[in-house]
């Protein structure tokens, strides 16, 4: 199965390692990701306001690149990313496209093609769990994450907007919790699961991110986690970064490791540790891999 | 040749300001068919109404044209005068030169040609009108009343106090409703069950009182004053005459299941009664957990029962009764908080509703009053009330306000402050809705006397940690956020429709808003009528309110009801539809497109019994006059008295003129 | 909001320019306050999502300039989530900031922003904060 696949900026510069972690679960699994042979940036959020079509030219471009891959013979009509926010941004795009007649016009008269609104964008989670199916990942894990206790962590842009993107229930979502219970770990529930890291706004006011980072980091180690899996290079960023960055903030926290789910899906899959780059970590989670006899 | 009247109202200066009414009654003079005309001041006020009958019997007049205000004004009054005097009512007709010409056209010369159309306009329509005789049907002199709550009960009460027989059809195994399980009631903190009780079993004793439980309406026959309805009562699988009460069945039974009455937080028996005090204390087997119903064995009630009453075989039964008039009080349901999971309901185990807290509060209840975490069943220090849950919420509940939630969760505070002395209560508000006799005085007694604390703002979301309940609100006032440590959160959940209640609204035909309200026939004037003759509206089914206003629509209903049937024979206008057997082709149009059900098909057979032609035929009694099925018919074969094409035709052509 | 249902202009120009560009109609807010409850930044804010909401229909257009609290927004999207009455002040908060930057009014610079950030935050970071908070 071909799937075309979009990496967005981050996936595919900085964060290229949970990148190839995904490509490599993807083998294991029998699929294959097909990046677009032309893409662009999405703009990394969609604006709020009413006023910017621009914002959403960038997408429907992408959309557009879309639907031309998926049509291709051999290739699923679909299309999957890693990041919260390349999907957020997409699916919004897609909803804006095909519930306001005059966001379509203004958009369209700006692109070369029309785009109509009918691409269907997956996140990875959802090929995992619809395209492939949790039972066939189980079949294919090598190494039970037994033991290992995760806070699965959405953070915004996976589940808000409900209605325009509503990857799962926003209070009590199980696409991701799923998926880890497939691969062994014992799931954390955790109040924070959907609260915001903090986001973009590391740019210009990283006291902030500060702040609510620790909250979420926060409630897990209340909960009893050992580590936090993330869904979004910049939550991972700002989780991992801050502990160590913003140490007043978090006071006598105990560290606590941030994982990005591929890396910790390929794992699972058989992948080779040593092969995986915790380079950009702050806080290593090799130490508690190992510790766990993952290693 | 007619002799018509025509009379011009100055309305004081209402009509006369703006419209020439010297004029117009001069230039009537002229008109064919015309013997008499005469400008007036007030026409409606008793010298009016005696000079229209002194000119009517003087003249000989056959038809009357009245050119003042709207026919929903004084249609009937000159109607009534003139049959006082001998007219046929229907030879008398309104033009409405007030509401349609002088009130909205300033300039007079206008005002005056305009009257004067719209003045010869009704003459050539009552030129062409029939003398109508009003129709009558004779009247049941019984009442039935759907649901068994605080105004079903009320409603029977007052109709049996006359003598006129009740029936009450009650869904669930006991009278009560949900006002029975209610703690204390605002604004006196009355005991509820000992004020409703009493009149429970009054119902039950008073011989005109027939009380069916258990049951449902299933269908109605029949229009006004002639209704048959189709009921049927559930097999409770106990023999309800031999039944003594004495409990030892429920005692005895060995499967517990969740009680529905206490919110699912305590425990009955398959084989139960809601409540120690249910009218009529007779048990009812939950035959879905029963473990003879399942598996064939136990039948331990059978063998302890007393008079042997224990029936497992039992059927359902249907029963038919024939009433005059139905009163609907079926009461209200809360809504689901499935799409409230910032709330954390269902998830939280310290997260209730205001239901399940009257039943905490209860001395009868599950905690015999005491105020207890569901979870482990400590008693709560802190305790915060959210109002507004799934009310005043366009995007994931109903926009409408539900009314008793500022007054019940004041009560709630006061309940759970007299009773945890040390205890504090938040209250998360929007605004106070106290606009009942001594509500305002209630809720401010509870933040003065009794200590509770009031927050103005909505709580975002209610997680757990470490075991209490994190409540992240706001207070705009201060236009601060507001986080509270609460060990227990009661969310005050909006009052709904009845689940079910559009299927009981399309079987007896009567009419409902897109909350699944009923509605009714005015929402001022007339706010315990339905659009549909006959049947009557109590309690919080037409809307969101509380007790005192519950009862006095169920007196309202009852009111209406013996009016109706104080009558020997019911008098219904004329204005229905009529069908030309001749020209009926049976497509049935009409048929289908009758809100009323007013139509149904007819066989005209020969002499020997065989079938000429199938045709369409209007029930008098159920027709309201809309005129739909005219306006369908692709034949003109069915018309509208009163409002014939004929008639219709002349009006038209004098415009045209 | 006049009776018809159609949504008058705000006699501020500041304000009107904000209405329009956020596409929102601040009447139908009733003040509830569950935008300010959700925030994750409100206890910093010096005017939280329902205070500036206020703000919008008092039409205080002099202290909604000197107020700060857009750029401590962090685009969660829990405000417009949660509103009952459909509502998002994420998107005024976006208007506000949009309005300060195309009008010249952000004090930010390039030359401020922290290197270590700009050399290893994901792009995502760089992107959108570029779009949202620096001009």
């Amino acid at each position: 199965m071909n799937i075309p696949y979009y990496p967005g900026c981050t996936l595919n510069t900085n964060a290229k390692d949970l990148q190839q972690c995904a490509e490599y679960s993807a083998q294991a699994l029998g699929f294959s990701m097909v990046e677009l042979t032309d893409w662009n940036c999405c703009g990394a959020s969609l604006p709020l306001t009413d006023n910017s079509s621009m914002g959403y030219a960038g997408p429907a471009n992408v959309l557009i690149n879309a639907k031309e891959e998926g049509t291709k013979e051999g290739n699923e009509d679909k299309l999957t990313t890693l990041c919260a926010v390349c999907y957020n941004v997409l699916k919004r795009t897609n909803y804006a496209f095909n519930n306001d007649n005059n966001k379509l016009d203004t958009v369209n008269s700006l692109l070369e093609t029309d785009y109509k609104g009918d691409t269907n964008v997956l996140h990875y989670l959802e090929v995992l769990r619809d395209e492939i199916g949790y039972d066939k990942v189980k079949e294919k894990v090598t190494t039970q994450l037994k033991g290992l206790k995760v806070a699965p962590y959405y953070g915004c842009f996976l589940l808000r907007p409900h209605n325009e993107v509503g990857l799962d229930d926003p209070y009590s979502p199980t696409i991701f919790e799923g998926l880890l219970e497939t691969l062994g770990c014992e799931v954390v529930d955790f109040s924070h699961k959907g609260e915001c890291c903090g986001s973009y706004s590391a740019m210009t006011n990283p006291e902030n991110v500060a702040n609510c980072s620790f909250g979420v980091v926060e409630s897990a180690v209340a909960a009893g986690a050992d580590i936090i899996a993330t869904t979004c290079p910049l939550c991972q960023f700002n989780l991992d970064g801050n502990q160590v960055k913003q140490k007043s903030h978090f006071g006598d926290l105990d560290e606590m490791p941030i994982i990005y789910f591929t890396q910790l899906l390929s794992i699972a899959l058989g992948k080779d540790i040593n092969s995986i780059s915790f380079d950009s970590n702050s806080i290593s989670p090799l130490p508690l891999l190992k510790e766990k006899g993952f290693v | 040749m007619s002799r018509t009247g025509v009379f011009v109202c100055h309305c004081g200066t209402n009509i006369s300001a703006t419209v020439d009414v010297v004029k117009v009654a001069e230039e009537m003079k002229n008109q064919p068919g015309v013997v008499y005309t005469e400008d007036y001041k007030f026409m409606c006020s008793a010298p009016g109404q005696g000079k229209l009958k002194e000119i009517i019997e003087e003249n000989k007049l056959d038809s009357v044209v009245i050119a003042a205000c709207s026919p929903h004004m004084h249609e009937k009054t000159f109607r009534n005068a003139s049959e006082a005097a001998g007219l046929n009512a229907f030879k008398v007709e309104m033009a409405n030169i007030r509401e349609q010409c002088s009130w909205v056209h300033p300039d007079k010369a206008e005002g005056t040609v305009k009257s004067l159309d719209l003045t010869k306009k009704m003459i050539e329509k009552v030129r062409n009108n029939e003398e109508l005789e009003k129709i009558t049907m004779p009247v049941t002199k019984r009442a039935l009343i759907v649901g068994g709550g605080i105004a079903g009960i009320q409603a029977a009460l007052d109709i049996a106090a006359s003598g006129t027989e009740v029936v009450i059809v009650e869904k669930s195994s006991s009278l009560g409703g949900h006002m029975i399980q209610l703690s204390e009631t605002f604004p006196t903190l009355d005991c509820s069950q000992c004020i409703m009780t009493p009149k429970m079993v009054e119902a039950s004793l008073n011989p005109n009182i027939k009380i069916y439980t258990y049951a449902e309406v299933e269908a109605l026959d029949g229009f006004v004053g002639n209704f048959r309805l189709r009921i049927r009562k559930k097999a409770k699988s106990v023999i309800e005459d031999e039944c003594t009460g004495c409990g030892i069945c429920i005692e005895k039974c060995p499967k517990k299941v969740p009680n529905p009455f206490e919110m699912g937080l305590g425990m009955t028996k398959s084989i139960s009664v809601p409540f120690p005090q249910a009218v009529p204390n007779v048990p009812v087997i939950d035959r879905d957990s029963c473990i003879y119903y399942k598996t064939g064995k136990c039948r331990v009630c059978e063998k302890v029962c007393g008079p042997k009453c224990i029936d497992f075989e039992q059927k359902d039964e249907i029963i038919y009764e024939d009433v005059g008039a139905i009163v609907v009080a079926t009461g209200y349901d809360t809504m689901p908080l499935d799409k409230f999971g910032e709330y954390g309901y269902g998830k939280f185990k310290d997260v209730i509703d205001g239901l399940t807290f009257e039943r905490m509060a209860s001395a009868a209840g599950y905690t015999a009053g005491e105020i207890q975490r569901p979870s482990d069943g400590k008693v709560p220090e802190t305790v915060v009330f959210i109002q507004c849950v799934g009310s005043r919420d366009e995007s994931k509940g109903v926009s409408y306000c539900s009314k008793i939630c500022c007054m019940y969760s004041a009560k709630h505070t006061m309940l759970y402050r007299h009773k945890v002395h040390h205890g504090k209560a938040h209250v998360f508000y929007m605004d106070i809705r106290a606009g009942g006799k001594n509500y305002e005085e209630f809720v401010r007694r509870a933040i003065e006397e009794d200590g509770a604390q009031y927050h103005r703002g909505r709580v975002s979301r209610v997680y757990e940690r470490e075991g209490k309940l994190i409540v992240k609100g706001a207070d705009t006032i201060s236009g601060k956020p507001l986080t509270i440590e609460a060990d227990m959160v009661v969310l005050a959940t909006a009052m709904t429709a009845r689940k079910g209640a559009d299927k009981l609204a399309q079987t007896l035909g009567i009419s409902y808003d897109k909350y699944q309200f009923y509605s009714e026939s005015h929402p001022k004037l007339r706010p315990v009528e339905t659009n549909t003759a006959g049947i009557f509206l109590a309690g919080a089914c037409q809307g969101p309110k509380d007790v005192p206003e519950s009862v006095a629509q169920g007196s309202a209903a009852a009111s209406k009801v013996l009016g109706l049937l104080s009558q020997e024979t019911l008098q219904r206008e004329p204005i229905t539809a009529e069908v030309n057997e001749a020209n009926c082709i049976a497509c049935f149009d009409c048929l289908n497109i009758c809100p009323y059900g007013a139509i149904t098909s007819k066989e005209i057979k020969d002499r020997d019994g065989n079938l000429i032609k199938e045709v369409a035929e209007v029930n008098p009694g159920v027709c309201m006059g809309c005129g739909l099925c005219n306006a369908a018919c692709r034949s003109k074969t069915i018309e509208l008295r009163g409002f014939l094409d004929s008639q219709i035709f002349a009006e038209i052509n004098s415009l045209a003129a | 909001m006049s009776a018809d249902g159609h949504h008058e202009v705000a006699k501020d120009e500041y304000i009107a320019q904000i209405e329009e560009l956020s596409g929102e109609d601040v009447s139908k807010c009733y003040q509830c306050g569950k935008c300010t409850a959700g925030c994750p930044m409100a206890e910093k804010m010096d005017l939280p999502p329902s205070m500036v909401m206020r703000y919008m229909q008092l039409e205080l257009s002099d202290d909604l300039k000197k107020a700060t609290s857009r750029w401590d927004c962090v685009g969660c999207l829990v405000c417009g989530s949660r509103c009952p009455k459909f509502c998002n002040p994420g998107a005024v908060m976006e208007a506000l900031r949009m309005e300060d930057m195309r009008s010249g009014n952000r004090d930010e610079v390039i030359e401020k922003l922290p290197v270590n950030f700009v050399k290893n935050a994901p792009q995502q970071a760089i992107v959108s904060g570029f779009r949202k908070y620096v001009p």
